[in-house]
């Protein structure tokens, strides 16, 4: 363990630290940040009212809106000044947030970062390629400190490029490889069309994560790869990567329980649930400066694992996020939300907005097809006119997404409708056996 | 000028199928029928006795149809005899969009129904000698 004091602390020990960390956070955010000062005072919450961990749920929640609303900096507890990084969610246009790190909080990352790699089985000794993008993204940067701070020799190479990725691990003699789970497939791949086998490359362990992936894709990428891969859980709005990981035991991802505090509530009521049960994941973070978050709804679905783990970690574990309790979904990365394609239909001439978004894979990656109904009064006699409109609603709604994607013109009223309302995903990318 | 009945289709199982069984259970004959496609989807063009009602037939059974004003014109039997045809159009600079054939409901010869992005085609024809066909030739129109 990077930081055993921490990360085997008795729970006694961990409930007092992360109560006194909260009622500190209380009072920190209502003396500078006046968007929760007004969410406090209007839902009559009194920030110094709370002696017990049970009072949160009497906390009003922070939602991705509050952030967006406040876009760009609006909602940082910290003076500008202070904020020495930031870094933006990989939403789209209007759907973007902004986060920004004090010196402390970079440090305090850095440290969760090496923390995370030291689970997945890393030490000081490894050689570790950050594929993550560097940029705004908050993968590459937050891994590459992580693991700076742990002590590897790291290689920043960001991400593209799969060829030269390949030659690199090979070359520098990579053991730990840092990169999105269907990446990892596709670095593999390249390798064979290179003409190297990938199972013979040098790295050991893969911390795969930032989008969804299954239990099955996890063994795919074991045997093609010839790894351990750990699964790891962050989002720029809490910290970035970091805020939970997966120990060699592969077994749930513990989170970092001194620095966030995890909840599980109904996502239609809203009310906590008790250890175990699924539900949405709220984190509030507990030492952050910049941004802090309180009772932040990440939409993403699980539940916490109470058993002790065989790590000897103290810190309790959430299972691998099975969904989303909203639209939202991740694609190659990106964050999208369909109703962004309905806003983009509406504004084209001779389709409907009406549409459904078809998820598959082809080889490693996703790829996304777009069903869109012409319209009911639809006049075109020429098989060129409707190529042209195809190409339009390609190119409109690719650049309102900023994924590429497929069009598939279909016919009006034949998107299946249940209660008048149409089915607008149909994920079949963990169907595929990834 | 005639009017075809445009229908916007997928490219899957049974559709073109119930098109025609629509318009043959309400009576409706066809005189051409022609698919233009891709792999995905297509557009089926055709000739009717009632083209308005079937329109509004299809339309009623969830199809996309329009109306298209195209010409119909007798391509005379004898070698070339398409080829004058369009020479002639060519000659006043009108390019074919589509064409496509189908035998005259009387009987016998040939009729070749073009599409003609200029409103003086049908005029160019008769100036040549041919004799464009009349929505009367082919259906009674509607009201």
């Amino acid at each position: 363990m990077y930081q055993s004091e921490m990360e085997s602390m008795t729970r006694e020990a961990l409930d007092a630290l992360q109560l006194q960390r909260l009622q500190s956070l209380l009072a920190r955010v209502y003396a500078n940040n006046p968007i929760y000062r007004r969410k406090f005072d209007d839902a009559g919450f009194d920030p110094l009212s709370v002696d017990s961990l049970s009072d949160l749920g009497r906390i009003p929640f922070t939602v991705k809106d509050d952030l967006r609303a406040s876009y760009p900096y609006g909602f940082f507890s910290a003076p500008l000044h202070d904020i020495v990084r930031v870094h933006s969610s990989s939403g789209t246009t209007g759907q973007v947030t902004v986060v920004g790190y004090t010196a402390g909080d970079i440090n305090r990352w850095s440290d969760l970062m090496a923390r995370t790699f030291a689970s997945a089985g890393a030490t000081a000794d490894d050689i570790i390629q950050v594929t993550y993008g560097y940029g705004l993204f908050t993968g590459g940067l937050g891994a590459h400190y992580g693991s700076e701070r742990l002590g590897a020799l790291t290689v920043p190479v960001s991400g593209g490029n799969t060829k030269r990725q390949v030659q690199i691990l090979k070359d520098f003699g990579v053991t730990v490889l840092a990169c999105t789970p269907s990446y990892a497939l596709l670095i593999a791949e390249t390798a064979r069309e290179m003409g190297i086998d990938p199972r013979e490359l040098p790295v050991r362990i893969g911390v795969f994560g930032a989008e969804p992936w299954s239990e099955s894709m996890r063994h795919q990428i074991e045997s093609e790869l010839n790894l351990k891969a750990i699964d790891i859980y962050g989002l720029s709005e809490v910290m970035g990567p970091g805020v939970a990981t997966e120990c060699e035991c592969q077994c749930g991802l513990h989170v970092f329980e001194d620095h966030f505090l995890v909840e599980i509530v109904d996502a239609d009521t809203l009310e906590p649930l008790p250890d175990g049960e699924v539900g949405e994941v709220v984190f509030t973070t507990l030492t952050k400066e910049g941004i802090p978050v309180i009772r932040y709804r990440t939409r993403d679905i699980s539940r916490i694992i109470p058993e002790p783990c065989a790590c000897g970690r103290s810190m309790r574990r959430i299972e691998r996020v099975t969904g989303r309790s909203d639209d939202m979904l991740i694609i190659r990365g990106v964050n999208v939300y369909p109703s962004q394609i309905e806003q983009v239909l509406v504004g084209i001439e001779n389709v409907a907005p009406h549409y459904q978004v078809v998820l598959t894979k082809r080889g490693s990656m996703d790829h996304v097809e777009v069903h869109v109904e012409v319209a009911d009064d639809f006049a075109f006699d020429e098989v060129r006119e409707l190529e042209r409109l195809q190409k339009r609603v390609k190119a409109e709604v690719e650049s309102a997404l900023a994924v590429s994607i497929a069009v598939r013109l279909v016919e009006p009223k034949s998107i299946a409708r249940s209660e008048g309302k149409a089915k607008r995903v149909v994920d079949l990318r963990a169907d595929e056996g990834a | 000028m005639v009017e075809q009945i445009s229908v916007f289709l997928e490219n899957t199982a049974g559709r073109l199928a119930e098109l025609t069984r629509t318009l043959g259970d309400a009576g409706i004959n066809m005189h051409a029928l022609m698919v233009a496609d891709t792999s995905e989807f297509g557009v089926v063009r055709i000739i009717s006795d009632a083209p308005e009602r079937a329109k509004l037939l299809l339309e009623q059974r969830g199809f996309s149809a329009s109306i298209t004003p195209v010409l119909a014109v007798e391509v005379p039997d004898r070698p070339a005899g398409l080829a004058e045809l369009l020479e002639a159009l060519d000659a006043a600079g009108m390019g074919v969009e589509y064409a496509y054939c189908f035998v005259q409901p009387s009987g016998g010869s040939a009729v070749d129904v073009l599409k003609v992005d200029d409103a003086q085609a049908e005029q160019v024809l008769v100036d040549a000698g041919f004799r464009p066909f009349t929505p009367a030739d082919l259906y009674t129109p509607d009201v």
